[in-house]
């Protein structure tokens, strides 16, 4: 069960409107390696996890990627108010409203639409931990590359918050791994899943 | 005025995230007294500073509405709006 805070985790208040800088900063909400995708990998993950430490971060990190998407749809929602048709057509956001206008729809910023293929579930403890660790990675470089591209203050602020989180994310990740890996076969991790083969008595 | 509502959102906030760092950091390492110990101290602090927003702003959850003859949950601003 979730319930709504009626707040962001961390403000988003934008001046001056971009839309060019929405147009890339949408990925964080609907690309391959932004927080829809997130919320969906860990809170998916976490059914075939059996240990609780594993089960809470998966949950906790998972709920937490929730905010984040409304915090990224805050960002793109804000820097695409108050848009004239011109300014539209020179940013080049144009091939986004043509469909959507200025409401959001999760895509990536080279226009697919999110995709479940962007993520795994796999029910094998170490196969999905570790592609939590690189998931949490490669939103970090997104979140690199965007500020590399965005030199807007109040836009640059959430942006390294919000990239600030994937790194502890990891490290939680790793600490998951760990605790894992202490309950499985220390000579031989991969002799049984223990998310699906029964342990031996 | 909006200043004050300001300030005092963002110490919910401010606690809000200590919360969620501590809890996700008590995931992993949970026997740490000195974490457990600031975890109470900070779930302490934010529900002092949740009392004084709501009280003056509304709610920030639904089961912060304290009767009245109007379900305030609906009024602006909403969180993504630039407040």
């Amino acid at each position: 069960m979730w319930s709504y805070s009626k707040k962001l985790q961390y403000p988003v208040k934008i001046e001056r409107p971009n839309p060019a800088m929405a147009k890339v900063i949408i990925s964080q909400f609907g690309g391959p390696h932004g927080e829809l995708g997130a919320a969906t990998r860990y809170l998916s993950q976490r059914y075939s996890m059996p240990y609780g430490e594993v089960k809470g971060v998966l949950t906790d990190i998972g709920t937490e990627e929730l905010g984040h998407m409304e915090m990224v749809s805050a960002i793109v929602y804000q820097l695409t108010r108050n848009l004239t048709p011109d300014e539209i057509k020179k940013s080049g956001f144009d091939v986004y409203f043509a469909d959507h206008t200025t409401g959001l729809y999760p895509q990536a910023a080279s226009g697919s639409a999110f995709s479940a293929e962007t993520l795994a579930s796999t029910g094998d403890v170490i196969a999905d931990l570790t592609e939590d660790l690189a998931a949490e990675q490669k939103a970090r470089l997104t979140y690199d590359n965007l500020l590399r591209l965005v030199d807007d203050p109040d836009v640059r602020d959430p942006l390294k918050f919000l990239r600030a989180r994937e790194l502890v994310h990891f490290q939680r990740f790793g600490e998951s791994l760990r605790i894992a890996q202490d309950h499985l076969d220390a000579k031989n991790f991969y002799a049984f899943n223990p998310a699906f083969d029964m342990p031996k008595k | 005025m909006e200043d004050n509502r300001e300030m005092l959102l963002k110490r919910v906030q401010i606690c809000d995230f200590i919360l969620v760092e501590t809890n996700e950091y008590l995931d992993t390492h949970p026997n740490d007294q000195a974490a457990l110990d600031y975890f109470k101290k900070y779930n302490e602090m934010r529900r002092t500073a949740a009392k004084e927003f709501t009280e003056k702003y509304g709610p920030l959850n639904m089961w912060d509405f304290e009767g009245g003859n109007r379900w305030n949950w609906v009024d602006d601003p909403w969180p993504w709006e630039k407040q």
